[in-house]
């Protein structure tokens, strides 16, 4: 049974980000915050993993953001409204873990990180606790759901790298004076691997900063999700061997070692290059946009 | 001819593709028996009076009748003989290790070579296929009780035929998006192919068997959805799909990679088509597959066929203990694939960019027999050695996946965790039932088939007694 797309938006003014509105009811009635799918959009296509941005459980609805940034998500961008995607599969990972914190919980989102960071400040606000979200890319025009980001925060900071909006520089630079003023019970970032090292990095208890618990959302290659094939196996300071679908995906930050798992996202990065070029070939001939 | 004559007629040899053409493509190695083989080898089976091979067989195929029928060009009967027993014919045909099974029972193993007993089998089941004859096999009359099987691998898809055999609504709930399991996402191309297994699904359809992909009981749904959608029964068959990895140093580099996802990659996902296919696979020169088991095996000969320049494998016992089928380790050699054997990996080696360069393996000698019945391999202090090489694949076996049994925390499992199961798959729950790799580890197909079948027995007993 392949899977309806019912609303496709695209988001922010970049051109390469997208929300779509799929019906996957059996999926949306157990989706929480922290969950993911892996959706295979036609018979040739690969499987990869999409956080569950958001739900709607009565109507049968998931929701999920897409960043253009190789093959599969330029082919998702192409589907429209109407069209299916042929497997959607989920919800896997763990569901996120909500309680009543002492003190307020900051959420940063990088990019296409914001969506999932919303089902999390949501879940933790219904909780009690008190949420303040950043949300950081590179320019104004890949930032997006300000509005819905602000319903479930207290306070919502903008960063860009370009000073196009709000806080010139990155993610860091408000994490640091809040953590640096205010007590904080936990940091969530989710985002591009580089952003979370940095996040991780500054609140594990450098310089006079206190440590602070911090979970990121490990979005690596994937294949069955299920515990099944291993290659999303990330490194861990605890010489454990961990698995970002069944151990996560959201883990803490400071025990993954980034950098080993910034190079092993790069593994296929020339077949991934492949791929989109000449799918891009393909679109140019068949004037595909 | 009499028997005398017949018994020393030579076992005919099926034919294969040869291994210096084989290695440069997926078709399959194996090419079947001609008409005139297999009718040559059926006169040599004695059709005994008490017949050895069938308790050699984890379903009981009533053998010396099949190629009886065979003998007498009646091979609409024999492919229906052999489904009163064996949905999946095709399948085992090619996958069975009938050299330890009903080929190793048949009485003239004793003195000369046994029938060719699963080459006859494929001929028949190819034959059906060939000439598209497939037929519903029969069954009673529906009763409308739902069933649901969970995974659909050898042991779901018997369970599941046997079930609707019964006359009972089954459906398949399929956590992949194709259906076979095991038979799709690990065994490659060139020893089953990817067809034949659709072909055998094909059949279960026939018999009103529902499929459901992209549906993982546990997370989509769990067995108490199941129940109130009306199912009276289930069956687990999700195997052991959760690969098994040591924590040896280097395990992060980039080109250390589980069997499971290399064949993942490669069979279910057609990484060998890429870029048709969209799932890349990269390996490099020289691959070191770590292990000694048909899944250590396919590894290596896919790894081959992806355009390896060469391929070791390294297995911490001897030859005569390798766990995979003798006929895949003779193809293994006959393609060039390197063995170096009573050799353990220590420690893998990595490049500045953290790509795997080196492994350091130790060579090992016998001791005395383990838990396994097999000499334990000892470490030789001070023999480590390196192999140079681009990718290692770890093909150490596999262990339960958690993800369905975490969801029904009642249901008992053992502390590796496996379920517990009765011989019929009885679990300690009312109307759960279980068999194949989940309750006894990783197996063989036709034994996890021989689980499937004797659960739906028991169900059938059950739901009977229960709503009939």
């Amino acid at each position: 049974m392949p899977y309806r797309i019912l609303k496709k938006v695209q988001l922010g003014n970049s051109g390469t980000l997208f929300e779509m509105d799929i019906y996957a009811p059996l999926i949306a009635k157990k989706a929480y915050a922290g969950n993911f799918v892996l959706i295979r959009i036609n018979e040739t296509g690969e499987r990869i993993p999409l956080t569950i941005a958001d739900y709607d459980r009565e109507e049968g609805i998931i929701t999920l953001v897409i960043q253009v940034v190789g093959k599969s998500t330029l082919l998702l961008s192409h589907q429209n409204e109407g069209d299916e995607i042929l497997d959607v599969v989920g919800p896997l990972g763990n569901n996120i873990h909500t309680e009543k914190y002492e003190h307020p919980i900051v959420i940063i989102g990088g990019g296409v990180g914001i969506a999932p960071c919303y089902p999390q400040a949501k879940e933790l606000k219904q909780a009690g606790n008190m949420i303040i979200s950043i949300l950081g890319a590179r320019t104004k025009d890949l930032i997006f759901w300000r509005e819905r980001m602000a319903e479930v925060s207290e306070k919502v900071i903008i960063c860009t790298n370009d000073g196009t909006e709000g806080v010139e520089g990155f993610v860091t630079k408000p994490l640091r004076d809040i953590i640096s003023k205010d007590k904080i019970s936990l940091v969530i970032a989710i985002g591009p691997m580089i952003m979370m090292k940095n996040v991780a990095e500054l609140t594990s208890g450098i310089e006079t900063l206190p440590k602070v618990k911090t979970f990121v959302s490990l979005n690596t290659i994937m294949i069955d999700g299920t515990g099944m094939c291993g290659g999303c196996r990330f490194p861990a300071k605890d010489g454990q061997i961990h698995f970002a679908c069944v151990d996560g995906p959201d883990v803490d930050g400071h025990i993954v070692d980034f950098d080993i798992l910034l190079n092993r996202e790069k593994r296929f990065s020339e077949f991934e290059k492949k791929s989109y070029d000449l799918y891009k070939k393909e679109c140019k001939k068949f004037k595909i946009e | 001819m009499k028997r005398d004559s017949n018994v020393k007629i030579p076992r005919q040899k099926i034919r294969e593709q040869d291994p210096s053409q084989r290695i440069h493509n997926f078709s399959e190695v194996a090419l079947g028996f001609t008409e005139e083989m297999a009718k040559i080898e059926v006169e040599r089976c004695l059709q005994c009076g008490d017949p050895k091979c069938i308790d050699g067989c984890p379903v009981n195929i009533d053998i010396p009748n099949f190629i009886r029928l065979i003998k007498g060009d009646d091979l609409l009967g024999a492919i229906r003989s052999i489904k009163d027993y064996n949905i999946l014919p095709a399948v085992c045909g090619r996958v069975c290790p009938q050299e330890v099974q009903c080929e190793k029972t048949c009485i003239l193993s004793k003195r000369w070579e046994p029938v060719a007993i699963g080459a006859l089998e494929r001929y028949v089941a190819d034959w059906e296929r060939k000439n598209q004859l497939k037929e519903c096999p029969d069954c009673e009359a529906p009763n409308h009780i739902k069933v649901a099987v969970i995974g659909s691998g050898p042991a779901g898809l018997t369970c599941a035929a046997d079930l609707a055999r019964y006359g009972f609504d089954v459906t398949i709930f399929e956590a992949f998006h194709k259906g076979g399991g095991v038979l799709v996402y690990g065994i490659p191309e060139f020893r089953l192919p990817k067809e034949i297994v659709e072909d055998e699904i094909e059949t279960l359809k026939m018999l009103g068997v529902k499929v459901e992909y992209n549906r993982i009981i546990g997370k989509t749904l769990t067995i108490e959805d199941l129940k109130e959608m009306g199912f009276k029964a289930f069956f687990i068959g999700v195997g052991a799909g959760l690969p098994s990895m040591r924590k040896i140093p280097g395990m992060n580099l980039n080109g250390v990679l589980t069997a499971n996802e290399f064949l993942t990659r490669t069979n279910l996902m057609k990484a060998y088509k890429f870029p048709e296919y969209d799932t890349p696979i990269k390996i490099g020169k020289v691959i070191t597959v770590i292990g000694g088991g048909n899944t250590a095996l396919d590894s290596a000969r896919v790894a081959l066929r992806l355009g390896a320049k060469k391929v070791i494998i390294v297995y911490r016992r001897t030859e005569a203990e390798m766990p995979a089928r003798r006929e895949e380790y003779h193809h293994a050699i006959e393609e060039g694939i390197e063995f170096q054997f009573l050799s353990n990996p220590v420690r893998f080696l990595g490049d500045n960019n953290n790509s795997l360069e080196k492994i350091e393996v130790l060579k090992m000698k016998l001791g005395k027999p383990d838990a396994s019945g097999r000499p334990r391999p000892m470490p030789i202090d001070k023999s480590e050695y390196l192999i140079d090489c681009d990718t290692v694949i770890i093909a150490i076996g596999n262990n339960a996946n958690p993800v369905l049994t975490k969801s029904i925390p009642e249901l008992k499992i053992n502390k590796l965790g496996y379920i517990e199961a009765d011989d019929g798959g009885k679990t300690n729950l009312e109307g759960i039932f279980a068999g194949g790799d989940i309750v006894t580890g990783s197996a063989t197909v036709i034994s996890a088939m021989g689980a499937g079948r004797q659960a739906a027995k028991a169900m059938n007993e059950y739901l009977r007694s229960k709503f009939l």
